[in-house]
């Protein structure tokens, strides 16, 4: 059953478009994160769902229920902002329960919803403070009890942990997988950050420029980025590149980089590759094994910097004529100058059309 | 540091910045000699019985028994106290909502504020003066209210002395409310835009956000512009001068013009002192809570 | 430019086989007569006429006769648009003492601000400059004593100030009157030059300082060049506050030197006899004149000048 639903959304402001005939369908109970970096529709999506911004082409459905022209508070949705939005004048007990008092719901109900939230959330002793008394991790706590006061099956979150320092955000965010996982509502969440769309996802869309660039699994865009935009988003340190030409000799078929020629033939390739046909061939730094015989195709390259990080070791290398990074696992030290032979497993590359950036 | 250096601190101390200090004279004598010297000056000089000139002849509180006991002081202070009240209430309240207006988003807003904040640019014998033609009663608004059929229309209030000084409300809100509109609008664009997200969120309507929400909010703004609009109420004298001339009669006499009357013109500078250190007293009851307020217990936290 | 992956991606597309449902799609229909609209342009337009209607009129009446203006109402466009008023209102209305217009209190005027504004920017200027990069000891103390002394009414410190200008010779001229002017100038002037230049990045001034500039140096070298936009802000505050002031301009001077605003009182309330009112609007406008021009084409930089020096504090 799908739990919220995009037709053709379209956004403009004057002559740009902001959101371009987006669809969308996310589940119930599913946990869907927009992810991309600034400017790229992402919060305006979220706005359009939530019904802060009038979109000028398309239509919205929550529950099968046409809600394009609704109040955002008919639309059955509950919002949490990066900046918390709490009434600053209020207690929390008051932030919680005004927009209930407003709707002229019983006040035996608000109590329940009150105390049901605030054990959920675990905030019960800054029940009576107000915001500007509280850490941001317990703003941000009241911030989602306020949606869940509502009632609702359906939860918007605006980059919520983008404003809190970064053990505060890793605390918060295992806070809300577990909530996700007890409540089991909706969640739609906005961030440009890869490792909570990476951690707290049923699905990812990565969106680029208005436009969804993938919609699966993380682990699948992880593994099987669709186009080179994706592809380069996610990873840290990002996929390296290799631009060349397809070449086809003795029945195999090659990559051929500034005189390097990469044997391909083990990649699942979706289509066929045609010879002379201009490719990017992508691997990620995780995947690429150092002086490991038997390993893939292989190579010889020059050490150029080496960054131990105590875990792993990130080298910096030349190969075909331009730079690449290979994380390794371990301890084991590369001085620069030494030469390695990396090997590259096709099973788990990437190969892109050069025109189009898609996948093959 | 060892005992050789110690002699060489001193001087250099005073040499030290000396191009700034040379440089910061003018605010130096500024505020001792005028502002700090000027004023007990004049306290002091107003328990003495001056009269064309200064003289140090003491006479206790009679300068101040004597104005207490003067009609035209009376008359003043009363006037000062509802022209002080209406014009608070009224600049705030008009302020606000004309802010909030220009707030949604609209078209032509450099326009409206053009046109809203331009009497803010005159001087008030220019603002006197033109209110004074158009509550002329012979020519003004009450002849074109009569015209128009209401033959018993009364509207004069430079001729009648129980509403002459709310003739001169109008001509101070008329110039006035547009600096308010703009600070209060400045203070409506510091909100967080997400708390309006939220309370749409939460359905709440908007006339209870910017009651409940949004003015406890800006609490700050309300008060500067208070404290603002109060120290202009108490020195009000220009636009009295050229609007009735504090008449008809004395019907709207205020203190500063009863300081210059008597300073200048009456030849009494026992009473003009008085007078003007009694609004002193005044604007040092707004202002020494505020201050207080803002600065005081702001310590205290820290 | 399709939106999706065209290879065999997820069902969820599948739904799009379905696309556009019944019911409400696109922007939600907003009526341009909406109830919202009527309530928020209708008020400001009632309001923008209030704040018009006494232009209107000044101008209106100004350009009227007399005989005109002693039968028609005030709102009345002139039948018949003359400008004698405003050639009387400026070289032939009779103030008490002398009949050749407005002309010799404009002139007074200019010759009252221009020197004021120079000389109160030029030393309100270098004050905050002192204030906000070279702090010495009391400095802050003095400080406050000046903001504190913006609230003071006037009245209270204009006699000592009129002692102090008789025994320095200078009561009753210009040059008395252009000190007044800077001494009252100065509070909130010094406020709005120390907090811009202590908005501007210390390192500048600290590489200044290691260059070996002296204090002079810096102010006319460094600070100076970058700070244009608070001198035209500062300019504006003080043009418009001095061209309006009356009562400094009645107290301190002679009537050979009244300002404008002086003199179009004089020449309205003073007069025995006939009232001559289009001569008087005339008048009036021609004081607000200058001020208006300001406020006109400094536009924005005007209401952020107001609001600086409206905040004190």
């Amino acid at each position: 059953m799908t739990s919220v639903s995009v037709r053709d959304l379209s956004l403009n402001f004057g002559a740009v478009t902001v959101l371009d005939k987006l669809n969308l369908d996310i589940d119930h109970g599913e946990f869907l994160v927009l992810l991309g970096s600034s400017g790229c529709g992402k919060s305006t999506l979220l706005n359009c769902i939530a019904g802060l911004l009038d979109v000028s082409d398309g239509q919205i459905f929550i529950h099968d229920r046409n809600v394009t022209w609704e109040e955002p508070k008919d639309r059955g949705i509950g919002m949490v902002f990066q900046s918390y939005a709490l009434y600053p004048q209020m207690t929390v007990e008051r932030n919680l329960s005004f927009g209930l008092q407003v709707a002229k719901v019983p006040q035996a109900e608000i109590d329940k919803r009150v105390k049901r939230a605030a054990e959920i959330l675990q905030i019960q002793p800054l029940l009576k403070r107000k915001p500007s008394e509280l850490s941001g991790g317990q703003r941000q706590r009241v911030a989602i009890g306020r949606a869940l006061v509502r009632d609702v099956d359906v939860f918007l979150f605006d980059e919520p942990l983008s404003n809190l320092d970064a053990k505060l955000r890793s605390e918060l965010r295992v806070e809300i997988k577990r909530l996700h996982q007890s409540l089991k509502n909706t969640m739609i969440y906005v961030t440009h950050d890869q490792i909570e769309a990476l951690t707290l996802a049923d699905r990812i869309a990565v969106m680029k420029s208005g436009v969804i660039q993938q919609l699966a699994d993380p682990m699948t865009i992880y593994n099987a980025p669709e186009n080179l935009f994706v592809a380069g988003f996610i990873g840290s340190p990002s996929m390296n590149f290799f631009r060349g030409e397809v070449e086809a000799r003795e029945g195999r078929n090659f990559v051929r980089v500034d005189g390097v020629a990469f044997d391909v033939s083990a990649y699942p390739a979706r289509t066929k590759l045609q010879p002379g046909q201009k490719v990017v061939l992508g691997a990620r730094p995780e995947h690429v094994k150092v002086d490991e015989p038997g390993a893939g195709d292989a190579h010889q390259a020059m050490v150029d910097i080496e960054e131990p990080m105590g875990a792993d070791n990130l080298l910096w290398l030349t190969l075909a004529g331009q730079s690449m990074s290979v994380r390794l696992a371990g301890q084991r030290r590369y001085p620069p100058g030494s030469t390695v032979r990396l090997s590259f497993d096709m099973g788990v590359a990437s190969i892109f059309d050069a025109d189009s950036e898609k996948r093959l | 540091m060892t005992g050789q250096t110690r002699g060489s601190v001193r001087p250099n101390q005073w040499l030290r910045n000396l191009n700034a200090k040379i440089a910061s004279i003018p605010m130096i004598l500024t505020a001792v000699v005028i502002f700090v010297g000027g004023t007990a000056w004049t306290v002091v000089y107003s328990f003495t019985n001056s009269k064309l000139l200064p003289r140090l002849a003491f006479v206790g509180l009679d300068q101040y028994e004597r104005l207490w006991a003067a009609p035209r002081w009376l008359i003043s202070i009363q006037n000062l106290a509802v022209y002080g009240f209406f014009s608070l209430v009224f600049s705030l309240v008009i302020g606000f909502v004309l802010a909030a207006l220009m707030d949604q988003k609209i078209r032509f807003e450099n326009t409206f504020r053009t046109i809203m904040l331009y009497p803010f640019a005159l001087s008030f014998i220019v603002t006197g003066l033109v209110w004074q033609w158009l509550l002329n009663p012979q020519y003004g608004i009450q002849s074109i209210v009569r015209s128009l059929g209401w033959t018993s229309f009364a509207f004069d209030p430079l001729y009648n002395s129980d509403i002459v000084i709310y003739g001169i409300l109008i001509a101070a809100l008329w110039q006035g409310t547009g600096l308010v509109m703009c600070l209060m609008l400045a203070g409506l664009r510091g909100i967080d835009e997400d708390i309006w997200k939220a309370a749409r969120v939460d359905g709440i309507p908007m006339w209870k956000t910017y009651m409940l929400i949004i003015i406890p909010m800006m609490r700050g703004v309300f008060i500067t512009t208070l404290v603002i609009i109060a120290s202009g109420i108490v020195k009000v004298y220009d636009l009295v001068v050229a609007q009735t001339s504090g008449g008809p009669g004395i019907a709207s006499e205020v203190p500063a013009k009863y300081v210059y009357d008597y300073m200048f013109l009456a030849q009494n500078l026992g009473q003009g002192f008085a007078a003007s250190t009694m609004m002193l007293v005044t604007v040092a009851i707004i202002i020494v809570p505020w201050a207080y307020l803002e600065f005081g217990g702001g310590r205290k936290r820290g | 430019m399709d939106d999706i992956a065209s290879n065999g991606m997820v069902t969820a597309y599948d739904a799009a086989s379905d696309r556009l449902k019944a019911g409400p799609r696109g922007a939600k229909p907003r009526r341009r007569l909406s109830r919202r609209n009527i309530i928020v342009y209708g008020t400001l337009i009632v309001v923008s006429l209030y704040y018009l209607l006494p232009l209107y009129v000044m101008i209106v009446t100004s350009l009227k006769g007399m005989p005109e203006i002693r039968v028609g109402n005030i709102f009345a466009p002139p039948l018949e648009i003359t400008f004698e008023p405003w050639v009387k209102a400026w070289a032939e209305a009779c103030t008490g003492l002398n009949c050749d217009g407005l002309s010799r209190g404009f002139w007074n005027s200019v010759r009252i601000t221009v020197p004021s504004v120079i000389i109160s920017i030029a030393v309100a200027s270098v004050n905050g400059y002192a204030l906000a990069n070279w702090r010495f000891k009391g400095a802050d103390l003095f400080f406050t004593i000046l903001i504190v002394g913006a609230f003071i009414p006037y009245q209270v410190m204009i006699y000592p100030i009129v002692i102090v200008l008789r025994e320095m010779g200078v009561y009753g001229t210009l040059t008395g009157l252009v000190i007044v002017h800077t001494i009252f100038g100065m509070p909130i002037l010094t406020l709005l030059f120390r907090n811009y230049f202590a908005g501007l990045p210390e390192e500048l001034f600290k590489a200044a300082r290691v260059d070996g500039a002296g204090f002079w140096t810096i102010y006319f070298r460094i600070m100076l060049p970058m700070s244009l936009p608070i001198f035209v802000v500062a300019m504006i505050l003080q043009v418009t506050g001095i061209w309006n002031d009356f009562l400094f301009g009645v107290v301190f001077t002679r009537p050979e030197y009244y300002p404008m605003t002086v003199q179009l009182n004089n020449i309205v309330n003073s007069v025995q006899g006939v009232k001559e009112y289009n001569v008087n609007m005339a008048a009036t406008i021609l004081t607000g004149l200058v001020p208006l021009t300001v406020y006109f084409v400094s536009g924005r930089l005007f209401v952020r000048g107001i609001a600086a020096g409206a905040v004190k504090g």
